[in-house]
């Protein structure tokens, strides 16, 4: 049986007439390396700020190592090591004073948990007098990453700690939250990203304050009903206007390249095949896929559309 | 699109900032009508090219026209030829949908009769009629960002230049506003558009990608992943920027 690190009971928060979270449930186990997915407003950061003891929620428990996240906020702020979405660290000093202002605030030092930080500090060690403000946005984010985990916290949680981040960059940081798993620390990270998704142990998709499904990456997409199909053309955008217009047709996403299809049942590939040739489409091509992530996100999104 | 005509032509575009190089002698031509993704790793000298091309910027040295002008000499011309939008800034948060609208239809000096009929037409549009009095503040990320691109092209210029527009929005509505830059590229404007988002580089016609300061590949997405032996966009950038 798996311990549990972070149990959230039915919290809800609103902001005025916003309902940023409506009645969410969710626990996250020790050592768990576990995504929030979702867009800008689906409430992770609402979520992340209710756990890090900054967001006082409307209803709900949530504990974190078994504090309560209300009445126990000064314990839960010595085990966390936070990462905000904005970069939070003081410009004005260097790289060194940044690191040893957040060990001393903990009552620790550099040296005492430097084995847990090295891997990730090494990086920018070379730089430690220079400022923060003057770090290359990589940097800044390994920066961080280190201040945030140089007192040994159970839990470290970031919040879109690769947004606006280039795909080589953002490969570089998860692979640095991989490696961070070794210290059997558990991980919260947020994402609006869904290929991060398939980094992580377990994932929850959020949307609109909802969570709509909470799993392993595999078996969210293992789950995927329906056959998908992709399907791709030389003129991709008459392609999918003319799938839009298609009688079976259940939903058309575009895809790199392929659009994604799904369609209603009983409707053979070859009756698609011969209505894109009366559309006159050339270099057409027609395979079934597995979903990924946001095929599933994109799916699930559609199905609450439909029930709400 | 059209390859007759580029409405961006680049030639050694070089920007220094001091001893650091921000933009080593660029070449390249954008064609009309063309989707153009530009592309590159965090400080590769996007934002310092993409400044230049708005006139916001003068480069060091090069020769540069953007819709038909000389960079030098047309600044202003030309800021009225181009539409700009950002995903960090481009609506005024506390005016309301169709006070932004106009506002910035104002600035670009369309009539009266103009602007209320171009406002109609987009609110149709985008089916954002029932929010005509609503705050900017008050609509979802996703909206926000579709009537941004809208207001941004509501002059009708030859180009459009989209710094991270889809940045954080949902799959969904991502989806929907590459509809509406499509639609923007039929209709013979230009985009010209920056991504962190590898499926949608897939999306141009031609991208480009920087890196260090130079442009280290241009071509259709299907040329580069042929040239890098690669799947996906995602595996042609990785494997130029490292």
């Amino acid at each position: 049986m798996n311990k549990i690190s972070v149990d959230i009971q039915n919290i809800s928060k609103s902001y005025k007439d916003v309902k940023a979270l409506k009645d969410i449930s969710l626990q996250i186990n020790q050592g768990e390396l576990f995504g929030l997915i979702g867009p800008d407003g689906a409430g992770k950061t609402s979520l992340i700020r209710i756990l890090t003891t900054l967001l006082i929620p409307d209803s709900g428990i949530a504990t974190v190592e078994g504090y309560d996240v209300v009445k126990d906020y000064k314990e839960i702020r010595k085990i966390t090591g936070y990462m905000a979405g904005r970069f939070s660290l003081y410009q004005d000093l260097t790289v060194e004073e940044n690191m040893n202002f957040y060990a001393t605030v903990f009552g620790t030092t550099i040296e005492e948990n430097y084995d847990l930080v090295k891997d990730i500090y090494s990086h920018i060690e070379p730089f430690k007098k220079r400022r923060a403000g003057k770090l290359s946005g990589g940097m800044k984010q390994k920066l961080a990453l280190s201040c945030a985990l140089i007192h040994r916290p159970d839990i470290l949680i970031l919040d879109e700690p690769t947004t606006g981040v280039d795909a080589v960059s953002r490969k570089e940081f998860w692979e640095m939250l991989m490696r961070l798993k070794d210290h059997s620390i558990t991980i919260l990270v947020s994402t609006p990203y869904m290929d991060e998704a398939e980094l992580c142990d377990r994932v929850a998709l959020i949307q609109d304050g909802i969570i709509l499904s909470v799993d392993t990456p595999g078996n969210i997409t293992g789950n995927y009903e329906g056959k998908l199909l992709a399907v791709r053309a030389e003129d991709l955008y008459q392609l999918k206007k003319d799938l839009a217009g298609y009688e079976h047709t259940l939903s058309v996403y575009l895809f790199g390249q392929n659009l994604h299809l799904t369609m209603m049942e009983k409707n053979s590939e070859k009756d698609l095949r011969s209505y894109l040739k009366t559309k006159g489409h050339g270099e057409l091509r027609i395979d079934q896929i597995n979903p990924n992530i946001e095929d599933c996100f994109l799916d699930l999104m559609a199905g609450k559309e439909r029930n709400p | 699109m059209n390859k007759e005509t580029a409405v961006i032509r680049v030639r050694d575009l070089v920007k220094k900032f001091g001893k650091f190089t921000a933009n080593d002698k660029l070449c390249f031509d954008v064609y009309e009508g063309e989707i153009f993704g530009f592309l590159g790793a965090n400080g590769a000298g996007k934002t310092t090219a993409l400044r230049i091309l708005c006139g916001l910027s003068l480069p060091t040295s090069g020769e540069i026209s953007v819709a038909g002008l000389d960079l030098y000499s047309n600044r202003e011309r030309i800021k009225k030829r181009i539409g700009y939008m950002s995903q960090k800034f481009s609506l005024y948060e506390d005016l309301k949908v169709y006070e932004n609208i106009r506002l910035y239809a104002g600035i670009y000096g369309l009539s009266r009769k103009e602007i209320k009929q171009r406002t109609d037409e987009l609110l149709e549009t985008l089916e954002l009629e029932a929010v005509r009095n609503k705050r900017i503040a008050e609509l979802p990320l996703g909206w926000r960002q579709k009537l941004a691109f809208s207001v941004a092209i509501i002059h009708r210029p030859r180009i459009v230049f989209l710094d991270e527009p889809t940045g954080g929005v949902d799959p969904i509505t991502r989806r929907q506003f590459w509809d509406m830059i499509y639609q923007a590229s039929r209709d013979g404007i230009t985009v010209f558009v920056t991504t962190h988002y590898m499926d949608e580089a897939e999306y141009c016609d031609r991208v480009c990608i920087m890196e260090a300061g130079r442009i280290d590949a241009i071509g259709t997405p299907t040329e580069l992943m042929e040239e890098y032996k690669a799947e996906n966009m995602d595996e042609v950038f990785i494997r130029i920027a490292r």
